[in-house]
């Protein structure tokens, strides 16, 4: 294992020396320490390698990640693994706002809850959240899937696309053009693959959640859906 | 009666036939008007404004003999990779998706063989402008269409988009007509349906959030890319103060006269300042964070000529911008068309529904039958052409000025045609002494 001290080591060395992972290497399990909420740990990674962070982190953790696996023992800051691109992001603790924002594939676990905007803009990301998820999450989702087993603050999925989101607990309010609809088998299935690769098979079962998405009537300009514009 | 003298009709100013008429096609519509381009008003503009020239007490560079070098050093400040070019003048960024890919190839030809940079736009990055790029800068955009740090990476320069003049507060739109198989896929939508981008970023808001975000772009690439922040003309002293503050190498300013692939006229006409009122407070703000020239200033919104090129760097820009001019140097608008451009309602120079996807000359359309009529090698030399000829004008009136280069150009070397010219610019009126506002008057 390669330990990485980064109160001492600092960003740019850490960032560089992950970046310099071409190719098959066998430096395949890093550890993070003394992170002590610093922003952009772990960003741009591009190497199929495990991370483990022992601490809190500031912004962008694992931002733009591609094949990689960080883990963080600690609670994330704003923007965790935004614009993911592939690989597994998992954080022990609760994620600030923005956690997953635009992703565009690959699993966030958050195994505490999650602020505000998660998911804002995803493109294709898998996002798990064992506990509950803040207002506005979901805002312009386009594709990809979010798991909520805890509840969903206001205006969930305002002015969604075709990402799907199921939520466990109570959703406060839906947003704009985000509504219930049915659960079919094939996203009972999508939700079963979910709680395995986010470590939460053992809490909750498909049945539990319910469904929401897009009713597709912002889809085109009318004049008559002006208030909700 | 015929003998009664009467007031002959008369159209009311307020009430005009122009007003009126958006007034009957918004009660018949029942949507607001949408299109393509910048402010149609007349604004205060580098019209207003007149080069000096040289006389005994100044004198001259000689035309055709004397050095009058035009490069430009972009993201000096931080990066590791800073960029060079030969003119400057760059190609302002506008979308794949608002443009078809030939036109966006002929941007790339045009701009590399004059060397200078293009820009990428809200919908990703093509590999036909990559690979006719000589200098690509990326734009890094509230949508994040098609963003990944692959294309981050083979960018030279990345410019985090707050705004842009047409719209400053405003997001992004694509109307359905536009959103092809291959523009759906790169921007990860629907086919067909009308694309809403945002209006401000998803992962931070304010100044501070700013520097964190530029800190971590700079992480991914290694802090080898130069990176722009790009605003519109709304409040551009404290705009561009706090993108030096957050980190820029270099600040892109958008005044109201710069294009939009579409938008509503409303905020077209009414929202931001023309980019003339615009520059002197940049390069105030430069100047008191000693910063003029370290973080560099690009400018657009209107720049049609060498001369507006000249008076924006003698105004304190380091390098400017151009968007529409670049498109009709392409042949957008061309007379050549005028017989499509009235089967569509309008006339050659007055076409602006880009959005619509039905352009004559195959430049704003993802039509294949429409974007085919356009020769990319072609439109990439006219745009050649006329980059060299901007150039030459710019230098033309620098050595006129008695400088060898045309960052030499100065304030001093201008004076103003009209009071409000002279107020915004901060020159004198021509003829006079006088800048408005200066000295208590």
């Amino acid at each position: 294992m390669q330990t990485f001290d980064l109160e001492a080591q600092g960003l740019r060395a850490l960032n560089q020396a992950l970046h310099n992972l071409k190719g098959q290497t066998n430096e395949t399990s890093w550890e993070v320490v003394n992170p002590k909420g610093s922003h952009a740990i772990a960003v741009g990674v591009d190497a199929p390698i495990d991370i483990t962070v022992r601490g809190s982190t500031g912004y962008y953790c694992a931002g733009m990640n591609k094949q990689a696996t960080i883990r963080v023992k600690g609670s994330a800051g704003p923007g965790v693994a935004e614009n993911m691109m592939s690989g597994t992001v998992i954080i022990d603790g609760d994620a600030s706002q923005y956690a997953g924002a635009t992703g565009r594939g690959g699993l966030l676990v958050i195994k505490g809850n999650a602020s505000s905007r998660c998911g804002i803009s995803m493109k294709g990301i898998d996002i798990v959240v064992h506990g509950n998820i803040g207002h506005m999450s979901c805002f312009m989702a386009q594709s990809g899937n979010i798991l909520v087993l805890g509840d969903a603050g206001d205006a969930l999925g305002d002015s969604l696309y075709e990402a799907h989101l199921f939520v466990r607990g109570s959703v406060k309010s839906l947003g704009t053009d985000c509504i219930e609809k049915e659960m079919r088998p094939e996203h009972l299935a999508i939700i079963a693959d979910l709680l395995k690769r986010g470590e939460a098979d053992h809490l909750a079962k498909p049945s539990d959640f319910k469904r929401y998405g897009s009713a597709r009537k912002l889809y085109t300009f009318n004049i008559d859906n002006a208030s909700s514009y | 009666m015929s003998d009664f003298p009467h007031t002959p009709p008369k159209q009311s100013w307020t009430y005009s036939n122009d007003v009126n008429a958006e007034i009957r096609r918004a009660a018949a519509t029942g949507i607001y008007d949408i299109r393509g381009g910048g402010s149609k008003r007349k604004l205060p503009h580098f019209d207003d404004l007149l080069f000096l020239g040289a006389s005994i007490s100044r004198y001259p560079l000689e035309g055709y003999r004397e050095k009058c070098a035009t490069d430009v050093w972009l993201g000096t400040r931080y990066a590791k990779k800073p960029i060079h070019l030969d003119i400057p003048v760059t190609i302002a960024g506008m979308s794949f998706g608002a443009l078809s890919g030939p036109a966006k190839e002929a941007l790339g030809r045009g701009a590399s063989a004059a060397g200078t940079s293009t820009t990428t736009g809200d919908g990703g990055m093509t590999e036909e402008e990559r690979g006719h790029s000589n200098t690509l800068v990326y734009q890094y955009l509230p949508s994040r269409y098609g963003m990944n740090p692959d294309d981050l990476r083979r960018a030279d320069a990345i410019e985090v988009v707050v705004g842009q003049g047409a719209k400053p507060g405003g997001g992004g739109m694509l109307l359905g007509q536009k959103i092809s198989d291959r523009v759906a896929k790169m921007r990860n939508l629907p086919k067909g349906i009308d694309q809403r981008s945002a209006c401000r970023h998803p992962d931070w808001t304010g100044p501070d959030d700013l520097e964190i975000k530029i800190m971590e772009i700079r992480e991914i690439t290694d802090w080898e890319k130069p990176i722009y922040v790009k605003i519109g003309g709304a409040r551009p002293y404290y705009d561009t103060a706090l993108a030096v503050k957050a980190g820029a190498d270099v600040v892109v300013l958008d005044g109201m006269q710069g294009g939009t692939a579409a938008t509503q006229d409303v905020f077209i006409e009414n929202v931001g300042m023309p980019i003339l009122a615009c520059i002197p407070l940049a390069v105030k703000a430069l100047q008191d964070l000693g910063m003029h020239r370290k973080v560099q200033l690009i400018v657009s919104g209107g720049i049609r000529t060498g001369a507006d090129v000249a008076k924006a760097m003698a105004l304190g820009a380091d390098a400017v911008a151009i968007g529409t001019a670049a498109l009709i140097a392409l042949g957008d608008n061309d007379p050549k068309w005028e017989s499509e451009y009235n089967k569509l309602g309008t006339t050659a120079g007055a076409y602006d529904d880009w959005h619509e996807g039905k352009d004559p000359a195959g430049i704003t359309t993802q039509d294949p039958e429409l974007f085919n009529r356009f020769d990319p090698i072609l439109g990439g030399r006219r745009l050649k052409n006329y980059l060299k000829v901007m150039t030459l004008e710019a230098q033309t009136i620098a050595r006129a000025c008695g400088k060898n280069h045309l960052h030499n150009l100065e304030p001093e070397d201008l004076c103003a045609l009209t009071i409000e010219g002279a107020a915004m610019a901060g020159v004198p009126l021509a003829g006079t002494s006088w800048i408005p506002g200066k000295n208590g008057f």
